[in-house]
């Protein structure tokens, strides 16, 4: 039953390899000029909506409560580090990490206060309160003074660079894979089967929707730091309704609670209104039309609430070794 | 006494559901109440495991006042509830269904020890440990809810209607671990719509009606009672 040492170990050091190839390869590709700076671009968008559809999956598929404000979340992150990194007069280097530290705190705030009357409620009635924050925070981004109103902030300094995201990529998904599958994770999965079994069986099931809402509104925040370094300038209609749909879109797609289903859509999903750029003006048909032919086919997602480990890697190969002298 | 309620009143909205029901369940008993449909079974076991709170009345367990403690503090203090209609996490497998009954314990040897236990209880559940538990049977699920509120070890355990939905050959089998458990040394609550049933296995039992109790004795007194053989037992009038 115990894992031996020696496995968990490999296993440890095989991700860390991994980890780092895919980096290197990434960021060798970057600057020998293989990927132009579009690709690049791309790459580093990539990785921003990766943590922000984890983020999102936290709450809507490990926790099973459908937010329709996330996009809000995002955006107080984005404008926190984005006003930081304008204001402060510190060099860029130094704010920035700072800047999205600091975004993420304050996103969590929020998420907590938001948190605290709207997870009393479920299903419809959570999901309108949150769509509603969403559409208060855009609003008040265009009212205040200090947030550039409608104009929106410009000249913030373009510092997200590729290891930026891809770090604060892997920073997010260790966070969340390690909570996720712990007693905790467990305890915040059995409020989405059951909520008063869950109770039933000892869980605090209030103080578990919280965690995972301030969690979920936190890597939200950060993603929402990156995009705003990433873009250069900020304005309060990106962060509407529509945004929060596309993030819930990725969540659906990949599989609601499958971290690996959040990665792949995320891929999926970015580079897929790109790639369909040869059909002009019918790309965003297109690309409707594959989401409604998914849904039809395949209404759990990409991949359920399976993940990809390496488990299924092992078993994978062992059913091809046995399978060869038959055919 | 382990659990005493005294004079408890419980309400959904404007509906009066349960009127100054007052009980005891002494260490070591199987109690059960009885009634028919809308008696207030079901309130009177969320309001003891702190789902519901009661507008008026005590709750005592152990001598302790619980009435108004969140239903994860009540439970762990030893108070277990298998709920009605099973509530089972069906996407989970057997076996962490198990473990998240465990979830308020700490000590992990006790908790491999009791997962053992539970197996050699219900050789059916580890057959099947590794299935989702939405894949059992109605009679299967069933016990895997016993199990797992066995899990958090508790000193009294409330069960609301273990027969629903089951084949009189699965409903004896329940019935017989539930004997069983209660002679490991488990106090026993236990809610039934199945009258006779119940008190064949229960030492004395409450009869409610629209929220009061009308009744009240031993479990043996109770079974050859004229009026609760005509109102539930189906004997003649």
């Amino acid at each position: 039953m115990k894992k031996s040492s020696s496995r968990v170990f490999k296993t440890y050091v095989l991700n860390i390899v991994i980890i780092a190839a895919i980096f290197i390869a990434l960021q060798l590709m970057i600057t020998n000029g293989v990927f132009n700076s579009y690709t690049s671009g791309l790459v580093v968008q990539i990785f921003i909506n990766m943590i922000l559809t984890l983020s999102l999956n936290v709450a809507t598929g490990f926790l099973g409560e459908l937010c329709l404000g996330h996009a809000g979340f995002m955006a107080i992150g984005a404008y926190t580090t984005a006003l930081l990194t304008i204001n402060s007069g510190l060099p860029v280097m130094i704010m920035f990490p700072l800047g999205l530290i600091a975004g993420m705190i304050i996103s969590g705030i929020i998420g907590f206060l938001v948190g605290v009357p709207a997870l009393r409620l479920k299903g419809d009635y959570l999901a309108i309160i949150t769509l509603a924050f969403g559409e208060m925070i855009s609003i008040l981004l265009r009212t205040f003074k200090f947030t550039g109103g409608a104009l929106g902030l410009n000249g913030i300094p373009r510092v997200t660079s590729f290891a930026y995201s891809y770090w604060c990529f892997i920073i997010s998904l260790v966070l969340i894979i390690t909570f996720m599958f712990s007693r905790h994770g467990r305890a915040i999965l059995s409020i989405r089967e059951d909520e008063i079994a869950s109770e039933a069986t000892g869980v605090n099931t209030f103080k578990y929707k919280m965690i995972a809402f301030v969690m979920s509104a936190m890597f939200a925040g950060l993603a929402g730091g990156l995009f705003a370094h990433f873009q250069g300038n900020l304005a309060p209609e990106k962060f509407n309704y529509n945004y929060s749909i596309d993030i819930m879109v990725m969540v659906v797609f990949g599989g609601m609670g499958s971290v690996s289903g959040s990665i792949v859509s995320a891929i999926i999903l970015t580079l897929l209104p790109e790639l369909l750029r040869g059909f002009s003006e019918f790309r965003m048909l297109v690309y409707a039309i594959m989401l409604i032919v998914l849904m039809i086919f395949r209404p759990e997602g990409m991949f359920g609430r399976k993940e990809v480990t390496y488990r299924v890697f092992r078993r994978f190969l062992k059913r091809n070794k046995q399978n060869k002298p038959v055919s | 006494m382990l659990l005493s309620v005294d004079s408890i009143n419980v309400y959904y909205g404007r509906i009066h559901a349960v009127r100054d029901i007052s009980f005891e369940v002494a260490k070591g008993e199987v109690v059960t109440l009885i009634g028919a449909n809308g008696a207030g079974k079901t309130t009177i076991l969320q309001t003891i495991s702190g789902i519901l709170q009661p507008k008026s009345g005590t709750i005592k367990y152990e001598g302790v006042e619980i009435q108004n403690k969140p239903a994860y503090k009540i439970l762990q203090s030893g108070l277990a509830q298998v709920p009605e209609g099973r509530r089972i996490f069906t996407n989970l497998t057997v076996r962490e269904n198990l473990e998240m009954g465990a979830y308020t314990r700490h000590d992990k040897e006790g908790i491999t020890e009791d997962l053992k236990k539970s197996f050699s209880r219900f050789p059916r559940l580890e057959e099947r440990r590794n299935q989702h538990a939405g894949t059992l049977s109605g009679g299967e699920q069933q016990m895997l809810a016993i199990a797992r509120a066995l899990m958090s070890k508790p000193k009294l355990l409330l069960l609301d209607e273990p027969s629903m939905g089951l084949s009189p050959l699965l409903v004896q089998e329940i019935f017989r671990i539930i004997r069983d458990v209660n002679e490991d040394g488990t106090t026993v609550l236990l809610v039934e719509q199945n009258a006779q049933l119940a008190l064949s296995v229960a030492d004395r039992g409450y009869v409610l009606e629209t929220g009061k109790v009308i009744m009240s004795g031993g479990a043996k007194t109770l079974l050859v009672d004229e009026r609760i053989k005509a109102a539930y037992l189906g004997g003649e009038a």
